[in-house]
């Protein structure tokens, strides 16, 4: 499959707070890779590295010629004064005809609520107007930010189901950043556990019996207590390779 | 007949409310409301400095506005509006320039800085309200999509290519440059008041960014005329009347819901 997006060696910071070191990362055509980590393990600024939004302090971002990317934000900061119609948030940034607009939103299911002010809508279709915004013009990447942050669980689980289909349709890759671990693990054909570095990578399967999510995440219900046991006992003074990254 | 005195008022009058109707609509979406104050209350320093050196007032006023809306944007980060600092900011100008114009400004008089006086404008001052308001709608059409796509969301602007930072700052400049000539009309207490209201007022009437700009120009519009006309006819002050009826037609647009 060819190749995407490369990052290569990137380190980013924040004053003198480094967030990413070292992270090397391919993106290929049409697979969806999932990164996971705890709070401000850095997950919402590599994918601003990713869009090209927030450039590195080293390192590089290679990209295919004439890639086409959507982007689907963690959250709006629209203002209650700020009046704005599903239809009209399709439009941004640019003016898209009615024949797109349909199109995309056919996909993810909101062509009823057109006329529909966006400050009005639930969480669930909120999101699916986010999504269909991002499809717009058919992009080669589909990067998602915490997608279903405050959705339920049904609600999650559809939403994920939605992108999986939007996947198979449109051929794109899919990068998302998320809290959903199991959920999210089944759908994804990569996942990348971040806490500042990447700790690991593989598929769902790998990287779930890997030793480092297992002290980032624990598994199953007792994720919570192992991932504040990861706060004091996790050591990050390793670089080392278990043979799983691919 | 209409005296030629308030049809030139007039028009002044529906300059400034056009072009600070579609401003006055990213100030409020982008929670800038104590910028704009900060900006038209140093403004006044303006005044007094084209006073003292003898330059064109509204060179004068849009240049220092210029000035200083550089360091304030740097101290305005978004949706983090600084308001303590601006606030002292703000009202240090307002009394930097009010010395400045004791000082320097023979002929000012402290009523006509703080609420202009839109009956005495000239046709010269008519020409370069039209002037700049057509210049900065112009140049805000023109860079519109990147505007409102900054509005809604920076890292969805920044992912398709908007520089967000330089779209505030070109806002800013914009700003500065209204403020600049509408000192002269509406004086420097109301210009927020131009730029707030009417764009508040037609928030109930909106259904999209673009129809909500529109709206806002309109009832400036109608604020810009209706105060004339109770100027005129009751002998109210003429830049506070204006005001006033904005305010009036805000209150008239929460008591309905229609939608347009």
């Amino acid at each position: 499959m060819p190749v995407l997006i490369t990052l290569q060696d990137v380190t980013v910071q924040y004053g003198a707070i480094p967030v990413l070191t070292g992270v090397n990362l391919k993106v290929a055509k049409g697979e969806i890779v999932t990164i996971v980590g705890p709070n401000g393990s850095g997950k919402s600024s590599l994918l601003r590295v990713l869009t090209g939004a927030l450039k590195p302090k080293k390192g590089s971002r290679l990209h295919a010629v004439g890639l086409k990317m959507g982007y689907v934000p963690q959250k709006l900061s629209l203002d209650p004064t700020f009046p704005i119609t599903v239809r009209r948030m399709l439009d941004i940034p640019k003016r898209i005809d009615h024949a797109e607009a349909a199109r995309v939103s056919d996909l993810t299911g909101i062509s009823q609520i057109w006329d529909s002010q966006i400050a009005n809508l639930s969480g669930g279709q909120l999101q699916r107007v986010m999504l269909a915004r991002a499809i717009v013009g058919a992009p080669d990447v589909l990067l998602l930010d915490e997608p279903t942050q405050g959705l339920d669980q049904p609600g999650a689980a559809a939403f994920y189901q939605l992108i999986a289909d939007l996947r198979d349709t449109m051929d794109c890759a899919v990068i998302m950043v998320s809290h959903d671990l199991h959920v999210v693990m089944s759908a994804s054909d990569r996942v990348i556990c971040l806490n500042g570095h990447i700790c690991c990578e593989g598929t769902p399967d790998v990287v779930s019996t890997a030793p480092e999510y297992r002290a980032l995440f624990g598994t199953g219900t007792k994720g919570a207590l192992a991932l504040y046991r990861h706060d004091h006992d996790h050591s990050h003074d390793h670089d080392h390779d278990h043979g799983h990254a691919h | 007949m209409v005296s030629e005195f308030i049809l030139r008022a007039a028009l002044a009058g529906i300059g400034v409310a056009l072009v600070t109707g579609v401003l006055g609509c990213f100030i409020i979406w982008r929670r800038m409301v104590y910028f704009g104050d900060a900006l038209s209350h140093a403004s006044i320093l303006g005044v007094a400095v084209s006073t003292a050196f003898g330059v064109s007032i509204y060179l004068g006023v849009a240049g220092v506005a210029g000035v200083i809306a550089l360091p304030l944007f740097a101290l305005t980060t978004r949706w983090q509006s600084m308001d303590t600092i601006l606030g002292v900011i703000a009202h240090s100008f307002l009394a930097i320039g009010l010395i400045a114009a004791s000082v320097w400004g023979t002929g000012l008089t402290l009523e006509g800085i703080l609420f202009g006086d839109v009956l005495a404008v000239t046709w010269t001052d008519v020409v370069v309200v039209w002037a700049a308001a057509l210049g900065v709608l112009g140049f805000v059409a023109v860079r519109w999509n990147n505007l409102i796509a900054a509005t809604v969301c920076d890292d969805l602007a920044a992912s398709v290519g908007v520089r967000t930072k330089v779209e505030q700052l070109l806002l800013s400049l914009c700003l500065a440059v209204v403020v600049g000539v509408a000192l002269k009309t509406v004086g420097a207490l109301l210009i927020t008041a131009f730029l707030i209201i009417p764009a508040a007022a037609a928030r109930s009437f909106a259904q999209t960014p673009e129809r909500m700009a529109v709206i806002a120009s309109f009832v400036g519009i109608i604020g810009a005329i209706g105060g004339l006309a109770a100027s005129y006819y009751l002998d109210w002050p003429a830049g506070p009347a204006m005001i006033a009826v904005s305010a009036g037609l805000f209150l008239v647009s929460r008591l309905g819901t229609v939608r347009i």
